[in-house]
């Protein structure tokens, strides 16, 4: 039996959180490597050589070294394809490229403003940042304009891609998290009845309450 | 039934797809949308991209949206045509990685930086200088890993020209016109790997695409 893949990085960083999310959907064995950030460890030339950019994760298996969490997501798809989810990341083209589609409006209009939110809201706080609350403001409004396209898309289709939970929903979960818990945006998610709907159900998949519970207890 | 692409010749997101289909000599139509009379905003547009956002394509039955799920589309779809633009097996990993950069680490600041520089000039609106100084240092860094990178593989994502490196053509092109031009100049394996994927004929033609207007 192969060797369990290894994440790097604490599960609390949305970007580690959304790969863990990945390996559970599809039930692929991994060891957590921790990162110690607090005191600069992505930062040192140990952790460079594997991540040139200083960030988390990392992710290795037996054959490769990688970063970027949506990359890392499409390789364990790739690789373990007859694993846990096949439909997280469909082999059927058509689909694939719906799926992409949805992945790639996650990466460049979803992420930018849940991402500033999430540093303003859930992190800044914590490292006695002080909050720009400009910044709040110009990321909320743009925010919910993107749920306004979401609720009219998922008025007509269950999930983001289609039918199916993908690797596009999935890529949400991170962010979401944490703008609706402690962030305190879930009000946006709630009033608009078919994010709300989608969010319920994303959110309670066995998978995303193992990264949870994995968030907590780190 | 031929593809088709809805979008602007100047919009460096429609760029990508341009170029992706000229690399793999693949026939298509393109279909101009009015940017400045806000077309892109309105119904019939945002019923092929709710963002509003160029561009949209058609091939057949489908459509998509996201100029990168449309050139990985066709890399896919017409794998067996022109130019590979991806890898099979393990090495597509690695290509897959650098696509991810191109889009999170790269276009973030340089789509920041062509907006002062080139696209509010040409809108006669001032340029914020506290913008640039921002992020020309974050680029600056961007490309010593860029340099790094480039010193262990001829190009970004492995041994041959793939999306990942040609993701980076249209900002990429905007910003060599801006006198930001020093920092990929200054860095030997960055400005050589600039030089060889600029002069790229199926590039030249999405820049010659600009005089047939």
């Amino acid at each position: 039996m192969a060797a369990p893949v290894k994440v790097y990085g604490p599960p609390l960083s949305t970007a580690v959180s959304r790969v863990l999310a990945c390996l559970h959907e599809k039930d692929v064995e991994f060891q957590l490597v921790p990162v110690n950030m607090a005191q600069g460890e992505h930062k040192k030339p140990d952790y460079l050589k594997i991540q040139p950019f200083g960030q988390v994760p990392a992710f290795q298996d037996e054959s490769i070294t990688i970063f970027e969490s949506r990359a890392i997501c499409r390789y364990i798809c790739d690789k373990y394809a007859d694993k846990g989810n096949k439909n997280l990341y469909s082999t059927n083209p058509l689909v694939k490229a719906s799926i992409e589609q949805w992945l790639e409006a996650e990466s460049q209009s979803y992420n930018p403003p849940s991402s500033a939110l999430v540093f303003q809201l859930a992190f800044a706080p914590l490292m006695n940042i002080k909050q720009d609350e400009e910044l709040i403001k110009l990321n909320d409004q743009k925010l919910l304009k993107v749920l306004d396209i979401y609720d009219q898309r998922l008025e007509s289709s269950r999930f983001l891609a289609g039918d199916e939970f993908t690797l596009a929903d999935l890529s949400h979960l991170p962010n979401t998290h944490y703008l609706v818990s402690v962030g305190n945006r879930g009000e946006a998610f709630s009033s608009r009845k078919n994010v709300g709907r989608w969010w319920n159900e994303i959110s309670s998949r066995d998978s995303w309450k193992k990264v949870v519970e994995m968030q907590k207890s780190k | 039934m031929v593809m088709k692409v809805y979008g602007a010749i100047a919009s460096t997101a429609t760029r990508r797809v341009f170029a992706t289909l000229y690399e793999k000599d693949l026939e298509f139509e393109f279909v101009p949308v009015d940017l400045r009379a806000g077309e892109h905003k309105q119904g019939h547009f945002l019923a092929r991209n709710p963002f509003g956002q160029v561009p949209a394509f058609e091939d057949g039955d489908l459509n998509l949206f996201e100029s990168r799920a449309i050139t990985k589309y066709v890399a896919y779809a017409y794998a067996d045509k022109g130019t590979p633009l991806i890898c099979e097996g393990k090495p597509m990993a690695t290509v897959g990685v650098w696509m991810e950069v191109e889009a999170h680490q790269f276009d973030t600041l340089a789509s920041k930086l062509q907006w002062e520089l080139v696209y509010k000039p040409m809108f006669g609106m001032a340029k914020d200088a506290a913008v640039v100084e921002e992020n020309e240092p974050k680029l600056a860094k961007v490309l010593d890993v860029y340099e790094a990178r480039l010193s262990q593989s001829k190009y970004l994502g492995c041994d041959c020209f793939t999306l990942a490196d040609l993701h980076h053509l249209p900002t990429l092109t905007n910003l060599m016109g801006t006198p930001l031009k020093k920092m990929f100049d200054a860095r030997p394996k960055v400005s050589a790997w600039v030089a060889n994927i600029m002069a790229r004929p199926a590039w030249a033609k999405v820049l010659a695409m600009t005089n047939q207007q």
